[in-house]
């Protein structure tokens, strides 16, 4: 995705010349072709997030389009009040991007998981967020971004993640893409753990279930339409997050089902519960002791169509 | 300095001065003294320095003026006001309900680059606008003023480090150091002295004035850049509650407002008829 990032953004800082791109001494090996391409709209602020954040509002407040990046929750804990304060509440056109989503940093710890940004981001005003699920996303959703007139999260995983698409989707902010269509659960998927998502719904499949999936790579705004209409054709809808169940994908739908959506249909929330990943492992071994493994989303997801069928 | 010109800028700060004490009266809010403190600059930097259009307040070549210390909003409104951004009698709506005019300098309002209030914030916002002039050839200075208080702010050593390494020699940093923050002395709270030495290491041409005396002012506003290729840092010296005898010096007014019989004194000792 990182790579599929920095592409997209060269190629859109080709066509637009008010592209600038700043990093927190991140970015090794990654973001040099941008750099050398485009040196006077580049710069590495050093190890200061803050002074990035609020420097990028700055620069967009003089007529840029700036992306901030760096790793984890470095571009937004770190520099939370320059985000809501600088960029947001100015309306600024800064984009910021994070990568290492969800438990991708896995062993290095728990100061790496990025599993709260979502809710923090959605929380506010002005602020669009978006979570591609796969370099093909990755790359629509930096485009898009660069269009969109005001603040954006964007919230990348890794390099060589898998390739979901086989074609490029229709990508707009805001709109889920249907990956499949099913007449009896929805499965919905923020990020790169669509891959699990997808892979789940084929053993469901097998299991007699049809799910249909959708990638809701914008948490905000939320397809609000899709998730009712998932409400009304489906039985039951789960959510799937790398990311706390606390404020992020899960909520943002539950919030729609509470206030919008029919009594009738069942629901769950997949993701880490609340609280801090004390375990020590790679992102697989992870997303299995919290329920994002393949297996424990057709686990679960089982379990909610046992509901549905009053099986218990 | 010709004499006119001395008159002209002391004509402007009182009358800064005499807004801000009638703004916080009525308002009955906080931060009379770090106004009053930064009205000699303020009159200083819009009656001569800044190339401003009030008519266009978004010309693309303006000077950008970034109030950092954002509680001082008072003085800011009022300076804007005298400059003929918007009407004077928008003054009289600071902190009322519906007002466009909140208590701290906020965007939006003719005049006012960015919002401020929670301090440390405006000097990387200037540092970015100052690169853009720098990337792009621009003509335009960007002045941030700071408070002494939030140099205790770690983004503001972030962007103060940045601003050299990147030559940026159209930002200047104006800090109004009256010596007194929210809760006590600088020495006592969180010492910042040598502050001037401390900017210098930082890689800032730096030079000390005394921020009540309009020579020293505008000889320092003029003289900018200090060093070419190297941001400018102006270490104003300065009293709380400058103008106002039993405000000067005084902690409880970065929290009080004047009682009407204060309000009354306060006029009188800047020679203003209520």
């Amino acid at each position: 995705m990182r790579t599929a990032f920095v592409r997209a953004l060269i190629d859109r800082a080709r066509n637009d010349e008010r592209i600038f791109l700043l990093v927190g001494d991140v970015g090794y090996s990654l973001v040099e072709p941008f750099a050398q391409e485009f040196p006077d709209r580049f710069a590495n602020v050093g190890v200061a997030e803050q002074n990035m954040t609020g420097l990028a509002a700055g620069l967009a407040l003089c007529g840029k389009t700036v992306f901030t990046y760096s790793l984890a929750n470095f571009p937004t804990l770190r520099c939370l009040e320059q985000i809501r304060n600088d960029v947001c509440y100015h309306e600024a056109s800064v984009k910021i991007v994070a990568s290492g989503a969800g438990l991708m940093y896995g062993a290095l710890g728990l100061t790496h998981h990025l599993t709260e940004d979502l809710a923090i981001m959605r929380a506010l005003p002005n602020m669009t967020v978006i979570a591609p699920a796969d370099p093909i996303e990755a790359g629509l959703a930096t485009r898009a971004a660069a269009e969109w007139p005001g603040p954006c999260y964007l919230r990348l995983s890794k390099t060589g993640d898998p390739v979901i698409y086989k074609t490029p989707p229709d990508f707009q902010i805001g709109k889920a893409i249907s990956v499949q269509d099913g007449a009896d659960t929805t499965l919905i998927a923020s990020g790169g753990i669509l891959y699990n998502t997808i892979q789940a719904a084929k053993q469901l499949e097998l299991r007699g279930i049809k799910a249909r999936i959708l990638s809701m790579h914008t948490v905000k705004p939320l397809d609000t339409e899709a998730v009712l209409a998932a409400a009304e054709e489906t039985s039951a809808i789960i959510t799937i997050e790398e990311h706390s169940i606390n404020g992020g994908l899960g909520s943002a739908v539950a919030e729609v089902l509470s206030e919008l959506g029919n009594s009738r249909v069942v629901f769950k929330r997949l993701g880490l519960k609340d609280s801090f990943c004390s375990q020590v492992g790679s992102q697989a071994y992870l997303q299995k002791l919290y329920s994002l493994s393949v297996d424990s989303i057709v686990e679960e997801t089982i379990k909610l169509w046992k509901r549905v069928t009053h099986e218990v | 300095m010709s004499t006119q010109r001395r008159v002209n800028y002391k004509v402007l700060a009182t009358r800064i001065r005499a807004h801000a004490l009638r703004m916080t009266h009525r308002a009955k809010s906080s931060h009379i003294g770090g106004s009053l403190s930064i009205a000699d600059l303020l009159a200083v930097l819009y009656n001569r320095i800044l190339r401003l259009d009030p008519a266009h307040p978004d010309w693309d070549d303006r000077d950008r003026f970034i109030l950092s210390k954002g509680h001082a909003a008072a003085a800011l409104y009022a300076a804007l006001a005298e400059r003929g951004f918007f009407p004077l009698d928008w003054l009289d709506t600071f902190y009322q309900d519906g007002s466009h005019l909140p208590g701290h300098i906020t965007y939006g309002v003719p005049g006012v680059e960015v919002s401020t209030g929670s301090l440390g914030h405006g000097l990387s916002i200037g540092c970015g606008m100052a690169l853009v002039g720098k990337r792009d050839n621009r003509t335009y200075r960007v002045f941030t003023l700071l408070s002494d208080g939030e140099c205790d702010e770690g983004s503001t050593w972030e962007a103060a480090l940045f601003a050299p390494h990147h030559h940026l020699d159209n930002l200047i940093a104006i800090v109004d150091y009256n010596k007194i923050q929210s809760f006590g002395a600088v020495k006592e709270v969180l010492n910042l002295d040598p502050l001037a030495d401390k900017w210098q290491a930082f890689g800032w041409a730096v030079r000390e004035i005394n921020g009540h005396d309009f020579n020293q002012i505008e000889n320092a506003l003029l003289g900018i850049p200090f060093k070419v290729g190297q941001p400018s840092c102006v270490i104003a010296h300065t009293v709380k509650g400058k103008g106002v005898s039993f405000m000067e010096g005084q902690l409880a007014w970065h929290y009080r407002h004047p009682s009407d019989e204060e309000l009354q004194q306060a006029l009188a000792e800047l020679g203003v008829s209520e």
